[in-house]
């Protein structure tokens, strides 16, 4: 049986190409990968350059406001470079890219990359956590949908699952902030921690989390960890179902292949043949659906940090959309697209590398 | 089942389905089909969302029948009733029935996946068929073309196209259309790769057929199943990707009863009138399940190999 | 052993429901601390804290607060125009001149005490950034070559500002009112100062100031955080730090304030208010504010642009409809350009809404004979869609087909200022508290060319074009004797009421929801006549 890739490319890998036999194989990967690289990068910038300058909403504006005179207006025009050719003030921005310098916001005045670094780790700490829960729910349910099939808890897995593949996330957020913190007052509102605990903690990771247990602060820890409960559940209702379906999908896989039969027929106890054969490689796929799973999250965080009130990634990109600041929406853009990309990526090496079979 | 478990009935069209030696290709197709409406239909799962798909569909063509109005005209007075027997769903903020609204909104919601699927399953055939047939520079350059547009999150490239594009619904569909085709290349580009030095291909070639006609008579009809099948899975996620870009005010304008665009407005009410968000949410919750469901109906029938 | 696979699989379930309830157990938080004023506000309309560039609501509060002016309003009565870091004024006799007596004693927030050349430099220094709020100095004939002759210190605490246009000291002084009349601490802004540019890039996000509060912190799309000032002129401040919350949603501003999380609900909505009635802990004030709603019709469209056709968009709005509905305790019918309450205002509802005459009308002027619809443009806030959706319903009862296009400000202007929209519902806010500020902007088109760009005025964004009214503008811009001024600003309304382009339509009123605990919070009429240094819980 051929054991399809389960990445969200659905390719069945490489052509094959005729290696010249003075470079060797190795070199070439490197050299592949990095022009891949290169050319997404590339991409990347010149689609988002283009978004930049196409959108109606005008940069110039956004700084001077509505009641500015043409003369103010001229002035801050010339100013932002937007009277050069287009492939001129591309140029320039790539090559300030490079550089590390992503621009200025005009949103906060600052530099986009210092914005950015301020940004992600409140989307990091959502995202990981997701996951997590994703992982620790999904994958036993996964395995008891597999080792049960066509009964009542296969049913109910695959329920469950379908409901996480096809809620609107930010529908979802909006009902549990009605449900849990309105109604029953079990959890705290939208928003990271409360306000006089800001500034408190130290700025060290960024992540509260990890800032206040590093300090002691276990008031600030708690209140913190309250905060995420309900968006990182509501984000991981999407992991979950995922990471449940694949589950399930991997093990009966494995289950209905011979050496468990042999196994079986062996008399090894049947704890032993789930967990101890099928399982383990069934845990190899589950590393790329990791991967996978947690660069998808990237996305639905963008609705969840809107109705969280959740400082993040998500939220930054949007409100930058909204306030056509065109240097804030690339760099967002740009580091969010290079992470899917390095995730993805990475998921596949890892991939290729623990599994002999899929190497080309 | 096979025919053999089937108590005989001579009856014409059954028979002539069920022989076991079709005596024309028209025959030969329609048997197939007929076997995979038997195996479709005998998972319940799948019928389920058939049924679902069905009914948002019969209930979009009898809207102007079964609602008063087309859920547009404003009703101040009248606004924010909760649930009744006059209104069914309640009335939103400016007085209008919520359930004419979703009625009318499952037109919306018909119209942006029509549109995005005849979009991007041609893109996606032709640009995964040309680059998985013709191979070399053909293949890598398309394929980083793809992705690049794979590299994005979705909702965030949608999000920057329809910014750049302006507000509306038909910009949203463009914008979802133009982040959701890159999948489709892979899946054809693929299918080709594994079919092109088939047999029956190479027959074609040595028979001197035409690139362009090898392509798209033999090559495109043995990828379709599997576009298909990824398309009504993608579904679901194209609803909710429109229903996002509606939330965020980027989709449907008003008066349009687009259902996020519905969901966005409700939420300021939330608190007190709680049903002018719940129900339009409900309402995406089941068509999104609904294509879930079709598709993996779809899935397990044409395509089996790939795991339950 | 399918009992054992389950319960293997089961525990970690258990284990993760288990630590979510433990960690909701320890969570409830009640209340603001007692010497914090926490507003729940959407901030995201802030980009500078600079008083010379500061042009948004919510960055024009916070000036007000940290700022004091050379002449102000106080909170303890909001309609007297006093002496701010100005004691006393006086003025020339050929009017021309007004010389400004600065008060002894007042300290900036660094120590330094405030003097006439701070005074001086801040005037200057708005003048010479040419920032967008410079317009309402540079109207006085000022400009970066002239400026340091026309407004200098002539004594430790004597400054002589001298008018080089025709313009009253009257509007002078209102002027010295608005943001731009903030005095910065010279030496502070200067010591921050990069390559010559005034402090222009620290100025951003910190304060040289000596108001009654200082700024800490602003970090963007999540709070502003302020400092009482304890060597304050009018005393410290009960509240030692006041933080404005940045909230974005409506309803999760209600949930906070109904749980005591923060003490005040800038942004709720007039059924939000109503959800709140039967709460005892939570009071809502009303306080008229100067911002007008009003739709704008390009004059230059076939249509829109009839006289005819403007009169039945007068008589065709549903004026009482809206008000009593989803604008119901928060927006009031007002048809003039200059809001009611403040000074030359003319009140009263000139046009009712009148379907059969504004059918008729809009006959005359060549309506409902096919072509495109109309494209109404408004903003994506609450309650403009609305307002919108009800102005189309209107629009289709006189046979004219519209559709809606909402956007965020920043798309909304550009084709606004560009000439190039059809129908805007939009909202206007005065500069400063003086009739000729509204004015300037709705009467006023001395150049109705397109090449002219006089992009800051709504009048020549849709070819309000009318020479009599421009004259009568600057007319009363120069008067003056008080009383006939006021007549001469009744007059201008009432013609550019029934000849303009604008359809005026509501004027805001501020619900603001406190808890019942905070007292002494001040709102004026203008955005930002805001003040905080009265409050105590």
């Amino acid at each position: 049986m051929v054991t399809t890739k389960t990445t969200k490319n659905g390719g069945t890998g490489e052509n094959p190409s005729p290696s010249s036999p003075t470079i060797p194989p190795v070199v070439k990967k490197l050299a592949n990968f990095f022009f891949t690289v290169t050319l997404t990068f590339i991409g990347l910038t010149a689609i988002t350059f283009i978004i930049g300058r196409v959108m109606p909403a005008d940069p110039v504006l956004a700084i001077v406001g509505d009641r500015a005179s043409q003369e103010t207006y001229d002035l801050v025009y010339h100013k932002l470079g937007l009277d050069k050719p287009l492939i001129q003030q591309y140029l320039l921005y790539l090559w300030q890219i490079l550089q590390g310098d992503l621009g200025k916001s005009i949103m906060t005045s600052r530099d986009v990359l210092d914005d950015l670094i301020r940004f992600f780790p409140a989307t990091l700490e959502l995202a990981p956590i997701a996951t997590i829960i994703g992982l620790f729910l999904g994958v036993p349910m996964g395995v008891l949908a597999a080792v049960n099939q066509g009964r009542w808890i296969d049913h109910v897995v695959r329920i469950v699952g379908l409901f996480g593949y096809s809620v609107p996330i930010f529908w979802l957020g909006l009902m549990a902030l009605l449900v849990f913190y309105a109604r029953l007052e079990w959890l705290p509102g939208p928003g990271r921690i409360e306000v006089f605990y800001d500034g408190i903690v130290e700025h060290r990771t960024g992540i509260i989390l990890i800032d206040s247990a590093m300090q002691g602060e276990w008031d600030i820890f708690r209140n913190a960890a309250a905060h995420l409960v309900l968006p990182s559940a509501v984000l991981a209702t999407y992991a979950l179902a995922y990471i449940a379906r694949m589950t399930r999908s991997f093990m009966l896989d494995q289950l209905n292949q011979e050496f468990v039969l042999t196994a079986r027929v062996k008399g090894l106890s049947e704890l032993s043949v789930i967990w101890r054969h099928a399982f383990k490689n069934v845990l190899v796929q589950l590393i790329t659906i990791i991967g996978l799973t947690y660069a998808s999250l990237l996305e639905g965080s963008v609705l969840t940090e809107t109705i969280f009130a959740w400082p993040g990634i998500g939220q930054y990109i949007t409100q930058s959309l909204f306030n056509a600041d065109m240097n804030a929406v690339i760099g967002g853009t740009v580091v969010v697209g290079i992470g899917f990309v390095g995730i993805n990526m990475l998921s596949d090496m890892l991939y290729r590398f623990v599994d002999p079979r899929a190497r080309v | 089942m096979t025919s053999a478990n089937r108590p005989e009935k001579s009856t014409g069209l059954r028979a002539w389905l069920l022989s076991e030696t079709p005596e024309s290709i028209w025959q030969a197709r329609c048997q197939r089909f007929y076997l995979a409406w038997l195996s479709f239909s005998s998972n319940p799962i799948a019928m389920i969302g058939l049924v679902i798909i069905l009914t948002l569909l019969i209930l979009a063509i009898l809207a102007p029948v079964i609602t008063s109005g087309d859920g547009t005209s404003l009703n101040l007075p009248n606004r924010l009733m909760p649930p009744s027997a006059e209104h069914w769903f309640g009335t939103d903020e400016l007085g209008r029935d919520i359930f004419d609204r979703i009625i009318w909104g499952s037109r919306i919601t018909l119209y942006i996946v029509g549109l995005v699927g005849i979009t991007v399953v041609p893109i996606g055939l032709l640009i995964g068929t040309v680059a998985g047939y013709l191979g070399g520079w053909v293949d890598t350059v398309l394929m980083r073309f793809t992705d690049i547009f794979l590299a994005f999150p979705r909702l965030i490239l949608a999000l920057a196209f329809v910014s750049a594009l302006g507000p509306g619904l038909e910009n949203a569909v463009l914008a979802i259309a133009l982040t959701t085709w890159s999948p489709f290349a892979r899946i054809a580009r693929a299918e080709t790769l594994t079919i092109r030095n088939s047999e029956h291909i190479l027959a074609a070639r040595v028979q001197a057929a035409s690139t362009s006609r090898i392509l798209l008579y033999h090559i495109v009809p043995l990828c379709i199943s599997s576009v298909i099948v990824r398309l009504t899975l993608d579904m679901a996620g194209i609803i909710l990707i429109a229903a996002g870009l509606g939330f965020l005010g980027l989709g449907a304008q008003p008066p349009l009863p687009e259902w996020g665009a519905m969901i966005s407005t409700g939420r300021q009410y939330m608190l007190d009138q709680w049903w002018v968000a719940a129900l339009p949410g409900i309402a995406i919750l089941t068509v999104s399940m609904g294509f879930n469901l079709l598709g993996d109906g779809l899935r397990d029938v044409l395509d089996p190999k790939s795991g339950k | 052993m399918k009992q054992q696979t389950r319960s293997f699989a089961i525990r970690p379930l258990l284990a993760g429901v288990a630590t979510v309830a433990m960690i909701a157990a320890g969570s409830a938080i009640a209340g603001t601390p007692k010497d914090m004023l926490v507003h729940a506000k959407d901030i995201s309309d802030t980009i500078t804290l600079d008083p010379a560039e500061v042009f948004e609501f919510t960055g024009g509060e916070v000036v007000a607060n940290v700022y004091d002016r050379v002449m102000m309003f106080e909170p303890e009565d909001l309609s007297k125009l006093v002496g701010g870091v100005a004691e006393s004024f006086s003025v020339s006799d050929d009017g021309k001149t007004v010389t400004l007596k600065i008060r002894a004693g007042q300290k900036f927030h660094s120590g330094n005490p405030v003097t006439a050349n701070d005074v001086a430099y801040s005037l200057q220094r708005v003048i010479k950034l040419k920032k967008t709020p410079s317009f309402i100095f540079t109207q006085f004939g000022w400009d970066k070559d002239n400026v340091d002759g026309l407004i200098k210190a002539t004594g430790p605490d004597t400054v002589a500002v001298t008018i080089n246009s025709a313009f009253s000291p009257g509007l002078l002084l209102n002027a010295l009112s608005a943001g731009v009349g903030s005095v910065v601490d010279m030496q502070t802004v200067e010591a921050n100062a990069k390559d010559g540019d005034m402090g222009y890039a620290w100025m951003k996000n910190h304060s040289a100031a000596s108001g009654a509060y200082s700024v800490k912190t602003w970090k963007a799309n999540e709070l502003i955080m302020m400092e009482a000032h304890q060597a304050y002129r009018h005393g410290t401040p009960k509240m030692k730090r006041v933080v404005l919350r940045h909230v974005a949603e409506p309803s999760a501003q209600r949930l906070l304030l109904e749980k005591g999380d923060v003490d005040l609900a800038r942004d709720l909505t007039p059924d939000q208010i109503k959800g709140l009635a039967g709460n005892k802990d939570i009071v809502v004030d009303d306080y008229p504010k100067a911002a007008l709603i009003y739709l704008a019709a390009n004059g230059t469209h076939p249509l829109l642009g009839k006289p005819d056709m403007l009169n039945a968009l007068r008589y065709m709005v549903d004026y009482k409809g809206m008000e009593s509905s989803f604008l119901a305790g928060q927006y009031k019918v007002h048809q003039s350009f200059w809001p009611s309450g403040l000074w030359g205002s003319l009140d009263g509802q000139a046009y009712k809404t009148d379907m059969a005459k504004a059918k008729m009308l809009a006959e005359q002027a060549g309506a409902g004979k096919g072509g495109d619809p109309i494209v109404i443009d408004t903003l994506t806030n609450p309650p403009y869609p609305d307002i919108a959706q009800s102005i189309q319903q209107s629009l289709s009862e006189l046979g004219v087909k519209s559709e809606i296009i909402l956007s965020e400000g920043k798309t909304l202007w550009p084709k606004y200022r560009a000439r190039k929209h059809q129908l805007i519902v939009a909202q206007w806010s005065p500069d400063y508290v003086d009739p000729h500020s509204n004015a300037d902007a709705f009467a006023h088109n001395p150049d109705n060319r397109l090449e002219a760009k006089l992009t800051g005025k709504p009048a020549w964004r849709t070819a309000y074009d009318d020479k009599e009214v421009t004259a009568m503008t600057e007319a009363a811009a120069a008067e003056l004797d008080l009383v006939k001024r006021k007549q001469m600003y009744l007059d201008l309304q009432k013609k550019v009421q029934s000849s303009s382009n604008f359809v005026m339509m509501f004027q805001n009123k501020e619900q603001l929801a406190r808890r019942a605990n905070v007292k002494g919070y001040v709102s004026g009429a203008n955005f930002d006549l805001v003040f905080y240094r009265n409050v105590t819980k």
